[in-house]
C-alpha cells in the first residue's frame, strides 16, 4: 500500500462565522478571509507536504472553489511548488474539476508541465467535483458527464500525441491545432485517476483501468470496488489493489488518547465539509434521476454518504470520533490501533492500494500535524508498504 | 388527449383539447401540468395545442442537446405539421422564450403572439440581474419569489407516483440543459424582437419576482405595438394562479384584434 498524505490548506478561522451563517462555501464572503493569517497558513501547510517527503509518504494536492474549508485553488500550481521542495514522493493531482475547465488542453499543458519539471512523479486525477463547485466555475450541470467525458478523452489525446497538431471539433470543445509542448516525462501519460462514490464511476473507471478513489465511507467503498472488480473481470483482467484508493482522517499518537485527540481535530474536515447553503447542494443533474426521486419521496431531505456499518446514515456535522472510526470515516489511536483499523477496513473492500490520508485538518496545528505525519511515517508507514501489494494483470496473460 | 408524434426526428409528446381557433401553449419551465386548469379553460374557446418541450415529459432531448433554438425550429415544424393557420402562439416563462426565438424566425402560421412573464432576454446592465437565479434559493425562497400565495404553489412531493417525480426530474435537468449559462436568456434575442409582426399581448403577474413588471416594461418596448397588461394577486405563473383572468386577458386581446 502506498500513503499518500493531504491537506486541504483550509483557513478555520472563519468556520465559526460559516457554521453561523449555515454555509462555508459559496456564500460566505471572503471579507471572513484575513490574507495576512491566510499568509501564514499557506506556508505553514506547503511546509508540511514538504516534510513527507523526508519521511517516506507520497503527497496528493486537491482543490475546491469558493470556500474556507480549502484554499487550494489550483493544483498544479500548489503542486508546482511542491515538485521543487521535493524529491521522492510521487504526486498526485486529485484532481482537476475538467468538467468545470473551460479549457482541456490548458489542463493537458500543466500536467505534462508539472510531470516534467517533477522528473516523473505525477498522477494525474481527472475528477468530476462536487455539487457545490458548479456555483463558483458557473458550469451546466445537466450535462456534465457530457462534458467530462470529452474533456477526459481529448487531455488523454493531447497529452499522449507525438505527432501532432490533430484536430478536435466535439460537442463541447474546439480546436484546430492541438500539439502541447512539453510533452509528459511518463509515457504515454501519467497514471490517470477518477474519484466518485457511486457503482457507476466504479464500472466507468474499470473501463478505462484507472485508479479509482473513494472517500470516508466504507459504505461507498465496497460496492463501488466490487462493481469495478466485476467489469475489470469482463473485459477480460483482474484488478489489483493499485487500482483502489481510499481517503480518511489519520490520528496517530503515541498513547491511543493522543491519536484519538489529533484524529478529533483533523476530523472537523468531516463535520464542516457538507455545510453549505441548501440550493448549491444538489443541482439538476448532478445527481441521478433515481437518486433525485428517492430524495423528492423523502420530501427533499438529502441523506449524507457516510454511513455506519449496518448502512445507517451518520450525521457527519456533530458526529463523534468514536462514530467516525465505526463509519470507516478515521484511523484514531496509537500505531497499532491505526493499522488495526486499515487493514480491517481493506480487508472488508477486497483490499485497497493507495491510503490517502487526511493527516491535517482545520484546528490540528503545526507541531500535532509534524507529529502525526512522523509517527506515522516511523510506526504505521513501514508495516502498510507490505499490504496488498499484488499488481492488476490480464487474465489473458496468465 | 396526449399523444406522442415524430416530428423532425425526434419524439414530441403533446396534448391536444378543444374546438376552434388553433392555439399553441408552451409551458413554463415547470413543465406543462395538463391537469391544471387553464388548459381546460382555454379548450373551451380554442384548439389547444400543449406540447412537452424536448426533455420534459415523454418528449426527448433533440440529440442529447440543450439548445433552444432547436425547439424554435421544432415547434414551426410543429406548426407545419399540423397545417395551423391564424393560430394563436401563447408561452409562459421558459415557453415565452422559446415563443420569441420561434416568432423572430417566423410569424407565417400564427396570428397573435401572448407572452406570459417570459424569460429569454437581456435588459439590464451586466452586473444586474433581470432573471432571479432560481438555482441559489432554497424551494421556500423559490415559492417566495414566484408565486403571489406561495402556498398555492406548493407540492407535496412525497404523495406523488414515482412516475410524476421522475418527469419532475427530469423536467428539473432539461430547465437547466436549456437555461444555464447565460441565465435563462440569449443576449442575442433582444437585437430580433423587431420582427415579430403580430399582435402581441404581455400578460405579467403583478408579484412575480421572478422577472418583476419592469422587464415586461423592456418587452413591450422592444416589440411593436406590444400591450402590456398587469395580472393582480398573481407572481410569476398567472395562468396557474388566476385562470379566469388568465383566459380572460387573453381571450379579449385575441377576439377584439381579429
Amino acid at each position: 500500500m502506498r500513503v499518500w498524505y493531504f491537506s486541504e490548506m483550509a483557513y478555520h478561522p472563519a468556520w465559526e462565522e460559516g457554521l453561523k451563517r449555515g454555509s462555508l462555501r459559496v456564500v460566505l464572503p471572503n471579507r471572513n478571509y484575513d490574507p495576512k493569517i491566510g499568509h501564514q497558513l499557506l506556508n505553514r501547510y506547503l511546509d508540511e507536504f514538504a516534510l513527507c517527503d523526508e519521511v517516506g509518504l507520497d503527497i496528493m494536492v486537491n482543490e475546491h472553489h469558493s470556500t474556507s474549508t480549502c484554499l487550494t485553488v489550483s493544483v498544479p500550481m500548489a503542486l508546482a511548488i511542491i515538485a521543487r521542495e521535493t524529491k521522492r514522493s510521487r504526486l498526485l493531482s486529485l484532481g482537476t474539476p475538467i468538467a468545470n475547465r473551460p479549457d482541456p488542453v490548458r489542463v493537458a499543458e500543466e500536467m505534462a508541465w508539472l510531470d516534467v519539471l517533477s522528473g516523473g512523479r505525477l498522477e494525474m486525477g481527472l475528477v468530476k467535483g462536487a455539487p457545490y463547485e458548479i456555483a463558483p466555475a458557473n458550469s451546466n450541470p445537466a450535462n456534465l458527464m457530457r462534458r467530462y467525458w470529452e474533456a477526459h478523452d481529448l487531455i488523454l489525446k493531447a497529452m499522449s500525441t507525438r505527432d501532432g497538431p490533430f484536430n478536435w471539433e466535439g460537442e463541447f470543445f474546439h480546436y484546430r491545432n492541438v500539439n502541447i509542448w512539453p510533452r509528459p516525462y511518463q509515457q504515454p501519460t501519467p497514471p490517470v485517476w477518477m474519484t466518485g462514490l457511486s457503482t457507476e464511476t466504479g464500472r466507468m473507471a474499470a473501463e478505462h483501468g484507472h485508479v479509482v478513489g473513494t472517500l470516508l465511507s466504507l459504505s461507498a467503498a465496497g460496492p463501488m470496488f466490487a462493481a469495478y472488480r466485476k467489469r475489470a473481470q469482463e473485459l477480460g483482467w483482474t484488478a489489483g489493489p493499485d487500482r483502489f484508493a481510499y481517503a480518511a482522517v489519520v490520528g496517530v499518537g503515541a498513547t491511543r488518547e493522543d491519536g484519538l485527540r489529533r484524529a478529533n481535530l483533523a476530523a472537523d474536515y468531516v463535520r464542516t465539509s457538507p455545510v453549505v447553503a441548501e440550493a448549491f447542494t444538489n443541482p439538476p443533474g448532478y445527481n441521478s434521476l433515481a437518486a433525485n426521486v428517492a430524495m423528492l419521496k423523502a420530501g427533499g431531505k438529502r441523506g449524507g454518504f457516510v454511513r455506519d456499518r449496518h448502512g445507517n446514515p451518520v450525521e457527519q456535522t456533530t458526529a463523534s470520533i468514536e462514530q467516525l472510526i465505526e463509519s470507516g470515516t478515521c484511523f484514531a489511536g496509537t500505531p497499532d490501533d491505526v493499522y488495526d483499523q486499515i487493514k480491517a477496513l481493506s480487508d472488508s473492500v477486497g483490499g485497497f492500494g493507495h491510503l490517502l490520508m487526511f493527516g491535517q485538518g482545520g484546528f490540528l496545528d503545526h507541531q500535532d500535524t509534524v507529529t502525526n505525519i512522523t509517527l506515522f511515517a516511523k510506526e504505521v508507514l513501514p508495516r502498510l508498504r507490505e499490504l496488498n501489494l499484488e499488481p492488476h494483470k490480464a487474465v489473458a496473460a496468465e | 388527449m396526449t399523444r406522442t408524434m415524430s416530428l423532425a426526428g425526434t419524439t414530441l409528446e403533446l396534448v391536444e383539447r378543444g374546438q376552434g381557433r388553433p392555439l399553441l401553449f408552451l409551458h413554463p419551465g415547470e413543465g406543462l401540468a395538463p391537469e391544471k386548469p387553464w388548459l381546460e379553460l382555454l379548450s373551451r374557446r380554442y384548439r389547444v395545442i400543449a406540447p412537452s418541450h424536448p426533455g420534459y415529459g415523454n418528449s426527448a432531448l433533440i440529440d442529447g442537446s440543450g439548445s433552444v433554438d432547436d425547439v424554435a425550429y421544432l415547434y414551426l415544424d410543429l406548426a407545419a405539421e399540423l397545417r395551423l393557420q391564424n393560430a394563436v402562439l401563447v408561452g409562459a416563462c421558459f415557453g415565452g422564450w422559446i415563443a420569441a426565438e420561434m416568432m423572430v424566425r417566423s410569424t407565417a402560421r400564427f396570428s397573435h403572439l401572448v407572452l406570459v412573464d417570459p424569460l429569454g432576454i437581456k435588459i439590464g446592465g451586466r452586473e444586474e440581474r433581470d432573471i432571479a437565479d432560481m438555482h441559489a434559493l432554497t424551494r421556500a425562497e423559490y415559492l417566495k419569489l414566484a408565486w403571489a400565495d406561495p402556498a398555492k404553489g406548493d407540492v407535496d412531493f412525497a404523495k406523488l407516483p414515482e412516475s410524476d417525480l421522475g418527469a419532475i426530474v427530469r423536467g428539473r435537468e432539461a430547465f437547466a440543459l436549456y437555461g444555464w449559462k447565460p441565465y435563462m436568456h440569449n443576449p442575442r434575442l433582444k437585437r430580433w424582437l423587431h420582427r415579430i409582426d403580430l399582435p402581441t399581448l404581455l400578460l405579467w403577474g403583478a408579484q412575480d419576482r421572478i422577472v418583476t413588471p419592469a422587464y415586461g416594461e423592456g418587452w413591450r418596448q422592444a416589440i411593436a405595438g406590444a400591450r402590456l397588461e398587469i395580472i393582480p394577486q398573481a407572481g410569476h405563473f398567472p395562468h396557474w394562479e388566476q385562470p379566469e383572468a388568465f383566459v380572460e386577458r387573453l381571450s379579449g386581446f385575441v377576439d377584439k384584434s381579429g
